[in-house]
């Protein structure tokens, strides 16, 4: 189906999310979305989808001006939105998440939707458990199951908003593949991502936004710097690798057994430098996620010691590790490392150690100012953290951290980041370092973990690899790694 | 005690849990929807007051009980509208309902004080009433009991099992995502509380006209049911099923109470009469210790065998409310 945006214009506030978007997708074509964090991109995906209105504007579906003012509206009209953060509901079972907001007689036939959804999936070469509760399912198989669901319902237009992070490599080929298959149907797709290999690789055309406006669109064969260029108004690469290592040993995990209802691991041992980063590959679920409460101190370890500058810290509370200079970024934002309803000074009066009983709010305000500007943050002070775009929420979190930190742990540190602020992120980062914080972060991105660690762990099915040096592996055999070969 | 009377006191617990479980299963479906609806104490009291006050004067227990439940759903109304559409906390609201509605029983039953009333006839059905033990326990009962084991079946199969009731946990679940899915998640939500209320408010009537005949101002006796039924809505894990057997338990600890009395001198009456409440507390506590931190942490400091056996049996128990129970939903 042909979708025609025209003249679309959308405020927040003061902030203009999308400024006079025209853009034309035909059927049967993959349209890529190219732009920086908070350019505008998922307004414009929302508004196409249903989920918010925009101020003026119009949309044409096969030429016919059409409105759309409820999801309910857009998917009556053939189209369905896959979102960032995946909108489905995690502790019930994937029948369930398949029959609500499908119409029907009041007693739905579970086994006819088992079957249908069974048969959807064969075709695209799926297999997902239709009677697994969807927490148990990788961030790929929701995706999956999410877009299953659309095509069910009829979509014709599919919208996809971040697909790429959090997936497989394999998941990732997979999805490539099907969303080749329905464009071939005469489908049309919108391509929403941050990863230009991806878009490059997938998309028949790439249309990028900056600062809320289109600023032009590109057809094959693409070069990658221009399109950096057109994203960020200036070429960027990445920087050459750095090592610090400042000291010997300081923080030491021994003989450690983790065990929690889905999984055990066995006897981990790992020493880390100061200065050193160490990055944990696998695939998503397989105990990267425990090993990393347990550094911090949110997980007791069932066996070992685990030993911070000499300082035994086994089996104390969390409070002692964080007075021990540990500190720990989790993935999931919203429901554990920012409170939504509170701005970004809040954010930063909470995250600093204060002095006395009262709130200085003319220093806070002066700290928080000074954050949003050397993070890049795309906010002001009073800004509350759900209205930032999903990059700038991640760069809250990361000014967030206190000084100094012996260990950083961090759980995807760029997922959802444009690449600009990817380095310049881990420039923040490596600075650090230099001053000896160690870093364990995890990440899905292969790239992103052989260019910034020192060391890889490789986790598998409750194993873990031991390290492995970064300069002496390469993707492919990571992958292998994370696939089970070689355990 | 010979068996007649155990059968004759297990059928007294069925019938004087029903209010409870009408209450219960009430708030399970706001609670569900993702609104806390606390007014249930106050609740109870004024539309059993009410209840009792439009069918003394009115002689028709019909309409006492819509009295009942009109009432009932309009304090679940004055929650949801200032919940809702006005943002205002849920729990403060409710709390001053519940202590508000509870005086103003105390203060407007005045004139029915102690009078004489109607009384929902007992109805045995024919045939059933005699099948041996069965018989006596289930089908010798008022049409309210019958109604309250209905409501269980109903309300347990239109959850779990139908379109809406599906969309009813998907609100309380992820009003975004219920969002995206087609439903207007606002309305659905005024309504299940609404109706959530006039449940609640048919337990009052049920008390007043049937197993606590009549009203007596502060010594009815019914001070406390409606937080039990708060309690036991976390309780059976917002299920009907479960919720209405945790109502039957507090029944079951009550008619004990009475009954071991004679046997246990030494014991004040008070005791056994108020010991139903903190034996619900410590199940409750029981039941959801496994969400405790600290519980996990000293569990990994266990031995292997003992620590595997009490996680599963912890996780077994453990039930998770809807996920945005009392969080406002605004698209946007
Ligand atoms: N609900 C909202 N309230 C206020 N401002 C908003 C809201 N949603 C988005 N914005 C603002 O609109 C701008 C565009 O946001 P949008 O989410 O479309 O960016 P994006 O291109 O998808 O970025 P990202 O790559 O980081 O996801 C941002 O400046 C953001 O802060
Ligand atoms: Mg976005």
């Amino acid at each position: 189906m042909k979708v025609e945006l025209i003249h679309i214009h959308k405020h927040f506030g003061a902030v203009h999310a999308n400024n006079d978007i025209n853009l034309t997708v035909e059927s049967g074509k993959i349209q890529g979305i190219l732009g920086e964090n908070g350019a505008g991109k998922s307004t414009l995906m929302k508004i196409l989808s249903g989920y918010i209105q925009a101020d003026s504007g119009e949309i044409r579906l096969d030429g016919k001006p059409v409105k759309i003012n409820s999801p309910s509206d857009a998917i009556r009209l053939g189209i369905g939105m896959l979102h960032q953060d995946p909108l489905d509901f995690p502790p019930m079972r994937v029948v369930d998440n398949l029959l609500i907001g499908h119409d029907g007689s009041l007693f739905p036939n579970r086994r006819e939707v088992v079957r249908a959804f069974n048969e959807l999936q064969n075709q695209f070469g799926f297999s997902i458990d239709p009677y697994a509760y969807v927490d148990t399912l990788t961030v790929g198989e929701r995706q999956q199951l999410e877009i299953l669901r659309l095509l069910w319902l009829g979509a014709r237009v599919l919208i996809l908003d971040e697909p790429t992070t959090g997936i497989s490599a394999s998941q990732k080929e997979k999805l490539f593949e099907t969303l080749r298959r329905l464009a071939a149907q005469g489908m049309s797709v919108i391509f929403v991502s941050h990863k230009l290999e991806d878009v490059e690789f997938l998309c028949d055309r790439i249309a990028v936004f900056r600062k809320g406006e289109l600023v032009g669109e590109v057809n094959p064969p693409y070069v990658t710097d221009e399109l950096v260029k057109m994203m960020f108004g200036r070429v960027i690469s990445l920087e050459e690798k750095r090592r610090y290592e400042t000291c010997d040993v300081s923080f030491h995990l021994d003989h450690v057994t983790i065990e929690d209802y889905r999984l055990q691991i066995r006897d981990i041992n790992l020493s880390v430098s100061c200065g050193e980063v160490i990055g944990l590959a696998g695939m998503e679920g397989s105990g990267q996620v425990q090993f990393l409460r347990t550094c911090a101190g949110l997980m007791r370890p069932v066996a070992g010691e685990i030993n911070l500058g000499g300082r035994r810290l086994t089996g104390k509370p969390y409070r002692a590790f964080l007075e021990a200079g540990i500190a720990y970024v989790p993935a999931s934002r919203m429901e554990e490392g920012l409170i939504p309803g509170l701005s970004l000074t809040e954010h930063f009066i909470l995250a600093e150690e204060q002095n006395g009983f009262f709130i200085n709010f003319d220093k806070a305000l002066a700290t928080t100012r000074q954050r949003i500007e050397d993070f890049n943050i795309k906010g002001t002070p009073v800004s509350t953290v759900e209205s930032l775009s999903g990059g700038n929420q991640q760069r809250a979190l990361l000014a967030m951290l206190r000084h100094p930190v012996n260990l950083l742990l961090l759980e995807h540190p760029t997922r959802g980041l444009d690449i600009e602020s990817a380095i310049w992120i881990w420039g923040k980062l490596k600075e650090r370092c230099k001053q000896g914080t160690s870093i364990i972060f995890t990440s899905a991105d292969l790239e992103e973990i052989l260019q910034y660690s020192d060391r890889i762990l490789v986790f598998y099915g409750g194993k873990v690899s031991p390290p492995i040096d970064a300069e002496s592996t390469t993707v492919e055999q990571l992958g292998q790694l994370i696939g089970g070969k070689g355990f | 005690m010979d068996t007649q009377l155990i059968l004759i006191g297990l059928a007294g617990v069925l019938a004087s849990s029903a209010p409870i479980v009408f209450a219960t299963i009430g708030e399970t479906f706001a609670e569900r929807s993702g609104v806390i609806n606390l007014s249930l104490n106050g609740t109870i009291l004024l539309t059993a007051m009410a209840g009792f006050a439009v069918a003394v004067t009115t002689n028709s227990l019909f309409l006492g009980f819509l009295a009942g439940a009109l009432i009932g759903g309009l304090v679940a109304l004055i929650v949801a509208f200032s919940s809702i559409s006005l943002k205002q906390s849920q729990v403060a609201v409710g709390f001053i309902l519940a202590l508000t509605c509870r005086d103003l029983s105390y203060y407007l039953g005045n004139p029915f004080m102690g009078l004489q009333g109607p009384r929902v006839p007992s109805l045995p059905i024919p045939g059933l009433a005699d099948i041996p033990i069965i018989g006596v326990i289930f089908f010798q009962q008022d049409i309210l009991v019958y109604a309250s084991f209905l409501l269980i079946i109903v309300s347990y199969v239109f959850i779990f099992k139908t379109r809406p009731g599906l969309m009813l946990q998907g609100i309380g679940e992820k009003p975004a995502t219920a969002f995206v899915r087609g439903a207007n998640v606002n309305r659905l939500r005024y309504f299940y509380t609404v109706l959530g209320g006039m449940l609640a408010g048919l337990a009052g009537p049920m008390f007043s006209l049937s197993v606590k005949a009549g009203w007596k101002g502060t010594i009815s006796g019914l001070d406390g049911f409606g937080w039990i039924a708060l309690a036991l809505t976390i309780f059976g894990g917002w299920n009907p099923l479960r919720a209405a057997f945790g109502a039957y338990l507090f029944g079951l600890l009550q008619w004990l109470g009475l009954v071991l009395q004679p046997s246990l001198p030494n014991i004040p009456s008070q005791v056994l009469q108020v010991a139903p409440f903190p034996l619900m507390i410590l199940t409750l506590l029981l039941v959801n210790i496994g969400n405790a931190e600290w519980v996990d942490r000293t569990l990994a400091a266990l031995p292997e065998k003992t620590r595997k056996w009490l996680a599963n049996f912890l996780r077994a128990l453990r039930t998770s409310p809807p996920a945005s129970l009392g969080v406002p939903f605004e698209n946007e």
